[in-house]
Protein backbone atom coordinates (compact mmCIF):
# COMPACT_ATOMS: atom_id res chain seq x y z
CA UNK A 1 0.00 0.00 0.00
CA UNK A 2 1.28 3.45 -0.84
CA UNK A 3 1.80 6.17 1.75
CA UNK A 4 -0.80 8.80 2.41
CA UNK A 5 0.94 11.68 0.59
CA UNK A 6 1.13 9.65 -2.58
CA UNK A 7 -2.49 8.53 -2.21
CA UNK A 8 -3.58 12.16 -1.84
CA UNK A 9 -1.63 13.11 -4.97
CA UNK A 10 -3.41 10.30 -6.79
CA UNK A 11 -6.81 11.58 -5.73
CA UNK A 12 -5.82 15.18 -6.50
CA UNK A 13 -4.85 14.32 -10.05
CA UNK A 14 -8.19 12.60 -10.67
CA UNK A 15 -10.10 15.44 -9.03
CA UNK A 16 -8.23 18.27 -10.74
CA UNK A 17 -8.75 16.74 -14.18
CA UNK A 18 -12.48 16.74 -13.54
CA UNK A 19 -12.67 20.17 -11.96
CA UNK A 20 -10.61 21.97 -14.58
CA UNK A 21 -12.24 20.25 -17.54
CA UNK A 22 -15.64 20.75 -15.93
CA UNK A 23 -14.90 24.43 -15.51
CA UNK A 24 -13.75 24.69 -19.12
CA UNK A 25 -16.99 23.09 -20.30
CA UNK A 26 -19.02 25.39 -18.08
CA UNK A 27 -17.69 28.30 -20.13
CA UNK A 28 -20.02 27.08 -22.87
CA UNK A 29 -23.07 27.80 -20.73
CA UNK A 30 -25.29 30.07 -22.77
CA UNK A 31 -22.93 29.90 -25.78
CA UNK A 32 -23.59 26.38 -27.13
CA UNK A 33 -24.09 26.08 -30.88
CA UNK A 34 -27.61 24.74 -30.29
CA UNK A 35 -29.76 24.93 -27.19
CA UNK A 36 -29.71 21.15 -26.87
CA UNK A 37 -25.92 20.94 -27.16
CA UNK A 38 -25.55 23.75 -24.68
CA UNK A 39 -27.51 21.74 -22.12
CA UNK A 40 -25.67 18.54 -23.02
CA UNK A 41 -22.25 20.12 -22.49
CA UNK A 42 -23.30 21.61 -19.20
CA UNK A 43 -24.66 18.27 -18.00
CA UNK A 44 -21.22 16.82 -18.60
CA UNK A 45 -19.62 19.80 -16.85
CA UNK A 46 -21.81 19.23 -13.81
CA UNK A 47 -21.06 15.50 -13.78
CA UNK A 48 -17.33 16.21 -13.81
CA UNK A 49 -17.50 18.89 -11.14
CA UNK A 50 -19.66 16.57 -9.02
CA UNK A 51 -17.04 13.85 -9.38
CA UNK A 52 -14.28 16.24 -8.36
CA UNK A 53 -16.26 17.24 -5.26
CA UNK A 54 -16.59 13.61 -4.22
CA UNK A 55 -12.79 13.34 -4.37
CA UNK A 56 -12.04 16.70 -2.72
CA UNK A 57 -14.28 15.75 0.17
CA UNK A 58 -12.22 12.60 0.67
CA UNK A 59 -8.97 14.57 0.45
CA UNK A 60 -10.49 17.07 2.87
CA UNK A 61 -11.17 14.27 5.36
CA UNK A 62 -7.58 13.14 5.12
CA UNK A 63 -6.09 16.63 5.38
CA UNK A 64 -8.64 18.28 7.69
CA UNK A 65 -9.66 20.82 5.05
CA UNK A 66 -12.91 21.68 3.33
CA UNK A 67 -13.50 20.92 -0.33
CA UNK A 68 -13.70 24.65 -1.04
CA UNK A 69 -10.30 25.27 0.53
CA UNK A 70 -8.84 22.63 -1.75
CA UNK A 71 -10.54 23.85 -4.91
CA UNK A 72 -10.20 27.59 -4.39
CA UNK A 73 -7.09 28.20 -2.33
CA UNK A 74 -4.44 26.43 -4.32
CA UNK A 75 -2.32 28.13 -6.98
CA UNK A 76 -1.48 26.76 -10.42
CA UNK A 77 1.65 24.91 -9.27
CA UNK A 78 -0.42 22.88 -6.82
CA UNK A 79 -2.92 21.72 -9.45
CA UNK A 80 -2.12 18.32 -10.93
CA UNK A 81 -4.54 18.09 -13.84
CA UNK A 82 -3.52 16.88 -17.30
CA UNK A 83 -2.56 19.73 -19.63
CA UNK A 84 -5.27 18.63 -22.07
CA UNK A 85 -7.97 19.54 -19.54
CA UNK A 86 -6.94 23.18 -19.34
CA UNK A 87 -6.62 23.88 -23.08
CA UNK A 88 -8.98 26.56 -24.41
CA UNK A 89 -12.37 25.55 -25.80
CA UNK A 90 -11.82 27.23 -29.17
CA UNK A 91 -14.71 26.10 -31.40
CA UNK A 92 -17.21 23.32 -30.69
CA UNK A 93 -15.13 20.80 -32.69
CA UNK A 94 -12.04 21.32 -30.54
CA UNK A 95 -14.09 21.16 -27.36
CA UNK A 96 -15.85 17.94 -28.29
CA UNK A 97 -12.66 16.28 -29.53
CA UNK A 98 -10.80 17.26 -26.35
CA UNK A 99 -13.76 15.78 -24.50
CA UNK A 100 -13.69 12.54 -26.44
CA UNK A 101 -9.95 12.01 -25.99
CA UNK A 102 -10.35 12.55 -22.25
CA UNK A 103 -13.65 10.64 -21.85
CA UNK A 104 -12.23 7.54 -23.44
CA UNK A 105 -9.22 7.68 -21.13
CA UNK A 106 -11.36 8.53 -18.11
CA UNK A 107 -13.57 5.50 -18.76
CA UNK A 108 -10.63 3.10 -18.89
CA UNK A 109 -9.18 4.53 -15.68
CA UNK A 110 -12.48 4.06 -13.87
CA UNK A 111 -12.81 0.57 -15.26
CA UNK A 112 -9.50 -0.36 -13.61
CA UNK A 113 -10.35 1.40 -10.37
CA UNK A 114 -13.55 -0.61 -10.04
CA UNK A 115 -11.46 -3.71 -9.46
CA UNK A 116 -8.88 -2.03 -7.24
CA UNK A 117 -8.43 -3.01 -3.61
CA UNK A 118 -9.18 0.47 -2.28
CA UNK A 119 -12.74 0.65 -1.05
CA UNK A 120 -13.14 4.37 -1.55
CA UNK A 121 -11.85 4.28 -5.13
CA UNK A 122 -14.14 1.38 -5.92
CA UNK A 123 -17.19 3.31 -4.74
CA UNK A 124 -16.02 6.41 -6.58
CA UNK A 125 -15.46 4.51 -9.80
CA UNK A 126 -18.75 2.63 -9.63
CA UNK A 127 -20.66 5.84 -9.19
CA UNK A 128 -18.78 7.75 -11.89
CA UNK A 129 -18.45 5.17 -14.62
CA UNK A 130 -22.14 5.31 -15.52
CA UNK A 131 -21.85 9.03 -16.11
CA UNK A 132 -18.65 8.66 -18.05
CA UNK A 133 -20.07 5.89 -20.22
CA UNK A 134 -22.61 8.43 -21.42
CA UNK A 135 -19.93 11.11 -21.88
CA UNK A 136 -18.05 8.78 -24.21
CA UNK A 137 -21.19 8.00 -26.18
CA UNK A 138 -21.98 11.65 -26.59
CA UNK A 139 -18.52 12.99 -27.50
CA UNK A 140 -17.71 10.03 -29.73
CA UNK A 141 -20.87 10.51 -31.77
CA UNK A 142 -19.95 14.14 -32.36
CA UNK A 143 -16.37 13.39 -33.39
CA UNK A 144 -17.70 10.96 -36.00
CA UNK A 145 -20.39 13.40 -37.09
CA UNK A 146 -17.94 16.26 -37.57
CA UNK A 147 -15.08 14.20 -39.01
CA UNK A 148 -17.34 12.43 -41.48
CA UNK A 149 -19.50 15.50 -42.01
CA UNK A 150 -18.97 18.30 -44.48
CA UNK A 151 -15.62 19.20 -45.98
CA UNK A 152 -15.44 22.21 -43.71
CA UNK A 153 -16.27 20.31 -40.50
CA UNK A 154 -13.71 17.68 -41.49
CA UNK A 155 -10.97 20.24 -42.01
CA UNK A 156 -11.74 21.98 -38.75
CA UNK A 157 -11.74 18.89 -36.57
CA UNK A 158 -8.66 17.57 -38.33
CA UNK A 159 -6.84 20.75 -37.34
CA UNK A 160 -8.12 20.29 -33.77
CA UNK A 161 -6.82 16.71 -33.75
CA UNK A 162 -3.35 17.78 -34.88
CA UNK A 163 -3.30 20.36 -32.13
CA UNK A 164 -4.64 18.17 -29.28
CA UNK A 165 -2.97 14.87 -30.05
CA UNK A 166 0.47 15.73 -28.54
CA UNK A 167 -1.28 16.29 -25.20
CA UNK A 168 -2.58 12.73 -25.00
CA UNK A 169 0.83 11.18 -24.22
CA UNK A 170 0.63 12.66 -20.75
CA UNK A 171 -2.36 10.39 -19.99
CA UNK A 172 -0.08 7.37 -19.92
CA UNK A 173 2.98 8.85 -18.24
CA UNK A 174 2.34 7.25 -14.90
CA UNK A 175 4.75 7.38 -11.98
CA UNK A 176 5.06 5.87 -8.52
CA UNK A 177 1.83 7.66 -7.54
CA UNK A 178 -0.29 5.78 -10.05
CA UNK A 179 1.66 2.58 -10.55
CA UNK A 180 0.16 0.81 -7.50
CA UNK A 181 -3.38 1.52 -8.72
CA UNK A 182 -3.36 1.69 -12.52
CA UNK A 183 -1.76 -0.26 -15.34
CA UNK A 184 -0.58 2.44 -17.73
CA UNK A 185 0.42 0.14 -20.56
CA UNK A 186 -2.91 -1.66 -20.58
CA UNK A 187 -4.86 1.60 -20.54
CA UNK A 188 -2.75 3.00 -23.35
CA UNK A 189 -3.25 -0.08 -25.50
CA UNK A 190 -7.03 -0.11 -24.99
CA UNK A 191 -7.26 3.63 -25.49
CA UNK A 192 -5.38 3.52 -28.78
CA UNK A 193 -7.61 0.74 -30.09
CA UNK A 194 -10.82 2.56 -29.17
CA UNK A 195 -9.69 5.99 -30.30
CA UNK A 196 -8.29 4.74 -33.59
CA UNK A 197 -11.57 2.96 -34.29
CA UNK A 198 -13.49 6.15 -33.71
CA UNK A 199 -11.08 8.24 -35.74
CA UNK A 200 -11.31 5.86 -38.67
CA UNK A 201 -15.11 6.00 -38.50
CA UNK A 202 -14.71 9.77 -38.53
CA UNK A 203 -12.39 9.49 -41.56
CA UNK A 204 -9.62 11.01 -39.49
CA UNK A 205 -6.13 9.80 -38.67
CA UNK A 206 -3.98 10.39 -35.63
CA UNK A 207 -0.81 12.36 -36.40
CA UNK A 208 2.17 10.00 -36.60
CA UNK A 209 5.06 11.59 -34.80
CA UNK A 210 4.47 14.33 -32.31
CA UNK A 211 6.38 15.98 -29.52
CA UNK A 212 4.60 14.97 -26.30
CA UNK A 213 3.34 17.83 -24.17
CA UNK A 214 3.53 17.05 -20.50
CA UNK A 215 3.79 18.68 -17.10
CA UNK A 216 0.31 19.23 -15.69
CA UNK A 217 0.36 16.13 -13.53
CA UNK A 218 3.47 17.47 -11.83
CA UNK A 219 2.18 21.03 -11.44
CA UNK A 220 3.83 22.52 -14.55
CA UNK A 221 1.08 24.13 -16.56
CA UNK A 222 0.36 26.08 -19.70
CA UNK A 223 -0.38 29.76 -19.31
CA UNK A 224 -4.08 28.95 -19.65
CA UNK A 225 -4.50 27.51 -16.17
CA UNK A 226 -3.76 30.83 -14.45
CA UNK A 227 -6.66 32.46 -16.29
CA UNK A 228 -9.01 29.62 -15.37
CA UNK A 229 -8.06 29.90 -11.71
CA UNK A 230 -8.42 33.68 -11.71
CA UNK A 231 -11.93 33.25 -13.02
CA UNK A 232 -12.85 30.31 -10.83
CA UNK A 233 -11.27 31.40 -7.57
CA UNK A 234 -11.89 35.14 -7.55
CA UNK A 235 -15.08 35.17 -5.52
CA UNK A 236 -13.86 32.79 -2.82
CA UNK A 237 -10.60 34.68 -2.46
CA UNK A 238 -12.25 38.10 -2.40
CA UNK A 239 -14.79 37.00 0.20
CA UNK A 240 -13.20 34.00 1.91
CA UNK A 241 -15.62 33.89 4.83
CA UNK A 242 -18.82 34.47 2.91
CA UNK A 243 -21.46 31.92 3.84
CA UNK A 244 -23.91 32.58 1.04
CA UNK A 245 -23.58 34.17 -2.39
CA UNK B 1 -38.69 21.19 -43.19
CA UNK B 2 -38.61 24.88 -43.82
CA UNK B 3 -35.35 26.27 -45.11
CA UNK B 4 -34.65 28.37 -42.05
CA UNK B 5 -31.32 26.78 -41.11
CA UNK B 6 -32.91 25.05 -38.14
CA UNK B 7 -32.41 21.38 -37.45
CA UNK B 8 -35.62 19.35 -37.79
CA UNK B 9 -38.03 19.45 -34.88
CA UNK B 10 -38.81 16.33 -32.82
CA UNK B 11 -41.50 15.59 -30.26
CA UNK B 12 -40.36 13.82 -27.12
CA UNK B 13 -42.31 11.22 -25.13
CA UNK B 14 -41.11 9.89 -21.81
CA UNK B 15 -42.24 6.93 -19.74
CA UNK B 16 -41.77 8.07 -16.19
CA UNK B 17 -41.85 4.60 -14.69
CA UNK B 18 -42.58 1.05 -15.68
CA UNK B 19 -46.28 0.47 -16.14
CA UNK B 20 -47.10 4.02 -17.16
CA UNK B 21 -47.59 5.24 -20.69
CA UNK B 22 -45.15 7.40 -22.56
CA UNK B 23 -46.25 10.97 -22.16
CA UNK B 24 -45.51 13.95 -24.34
CA UNK B 25 -43.07 16.24 -22.54
CA UNK B 26 -41.97 18.73 -25.19
CA UNK B 27 -39.96 19.15 -28.34
CA UNK B 28 -36.39 19.76 -29.43
CA UNK B 29 -34.13 20.12 -32.47
CA UNK B 30 -31.82 17.38 -33.76
CA UNK B 31 -30.43 16.26 -37.10
CA UNK B 32 -31.40 12.59 -36.79
CA UNK B 33 -33.03 10.06 -34.49
CA UNK B 34 -29.85 9.12 -32.57
CA UNK B 35 -29.12 12.73 -31.78
CA UNK B 36 -32.77 13.35 -30.93
CA UNK B 37 -32.73 10.60 -28.30
CA UNK B 38 -29.48 11.86 -26.75
CA UNK B 39 -30.77 15.41 -26.75
CA UNK B 40 -34.00 14.27 -25.18
CA UNK B 41 -32.05 12.52 -22.46
CA UNK B 42 -30.12 15.72 -21.75
CA UNK B 43 -32.99 18.16 -22.04
CA UNK B 44 -35.93 16.23 -20.60
CA UNK B 45 -34.60 13.33 -18.54
CA UNK B 46 -31.73 14.74 -16.51
CA UNK B 47 -33.68 14.99 -13.27
CA UNK B 48 -34.66 11.39 -13.07
CA UNK B 49 -37.84 11.87 -15.07
CA UNK B 50 -37.90 8.64 -16.96
CA UNK B 51 -37.05 5.08 -17.80
CA UNK B 52 -37.74 5.19 -21.53
CA UNK B 53 -37.72 7.81 -24.28
CA UNK B 54 -39.51 7.96 -27.61
CA UNK B 55 -38.90 10.62 -30.23
CA UNK B 56 -41.01 11.31 -33.30
CA UNK B 57 -40.35 13.87 -35.97
CA UNK B 58 -42.87 16.63 -35.49
CA UNK B 59 -43.81 16.53 -39.16
CA UNK B 60 -45.14 13.01 -38.63
CA UNK B 61 -47.67 14.17 -36.07
CA UNK B 62 -51.07 14.98 -37.51
CA UNK B 63 -53.49 16.85 -35.35
CA UNK B 64 -57.25 17.19 -35.27
CA UNK B 65 -58.46 20.60 -36.29
CA UNK B 66 -59.59 22.94 -33.50
CA UNK B 67 -62.51 24.26 -35.63
CA UNK B 68 -63.93 20.77 -35.73
CA UNK B 69 -64.02 20.49 -31.93
CA UNK B 70 -67.81 20.80 -31.83
CA UNK B 71 -68.51 17.78 -33.97
CA UNK B 72 -65.47 15.83 -32.79
CA UNK B 73 -65.88 16.03 -29.05
CA UNK B 74 -69.14 17.56 -27.92
CA UNK B 75 -71.37 14.61 -28.86
CA UNK B 76 -69.52 12.48 -26.30
CA UNK B 77 -70.39 14.84 -23.46
CA UNK B 78 -73.85 13.52 -22.61
CA UNK B 79 -73.20 9.82 -23.16
CA UNK B 80 -72.36 8.77 -19.68
CA UNK B 81 -73.04 5.12 -20.50
CA UNK B 82 -69.84 5.03 -22.51
CA UNK B 83 -67.75 5.41 -19.37
CA UNK B 84 -67.18 2.27 -17.34
CA UNK B 85 -67.90 4.08 -14.08
CA UNK B 86 -70.15 1.38 -12.63
CA UNK B 87 -67.37 -0.98 -11.60
CA UNK B 88 -65.50 -1.11 -8.34
CA UNK B 89 -61.79 -1.13 -9.03
CA UNK B 90 -59.59 -2.98 -6.54
CA UNK B 91 -57.08 -0.74 -4.75
CA UNK B 92 -54.13 -2.79 -5.96
CA UNK B 93 -54.73 -1.58 -9.51
CA UNK B 94 -52.89 1.71 -9.54
CA UNK B 95 -52.99 3.03 -13.04
CA UNK B 96 -56.38 2.76 -14.68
Amino acid sequence: MQNQASYITFLTRLADNNLILGHRLSEWCGHGPELEQDIALINVALDLIGQSRFLYQKIGDLEQKTEDQIAYFRDAGQFYNLLLCELPNEHFGTTILRQYLYDQFHYLVLEQLISSSDEFLVSYAKKSIKEVEYHVMQSKAWVIRLGDGTEKSHQKIKASLDKLWPYTDEFFMMDSVEDPLLEAEKIKKQWLVKVNQTLSEATLEAPEQTWPQKGGKWGKHTEHLGFILADMQFLQRAYPDAKAW
Amino acid sequence: MKKDNQWPLWEVFIRSKQGLNHKHVGSLHATDQQMAIKNARDVYARRNEGVSIWVVKSEHIHASSPDKNDCFFDPANDKVYRHPTFYNIPDQIDHM
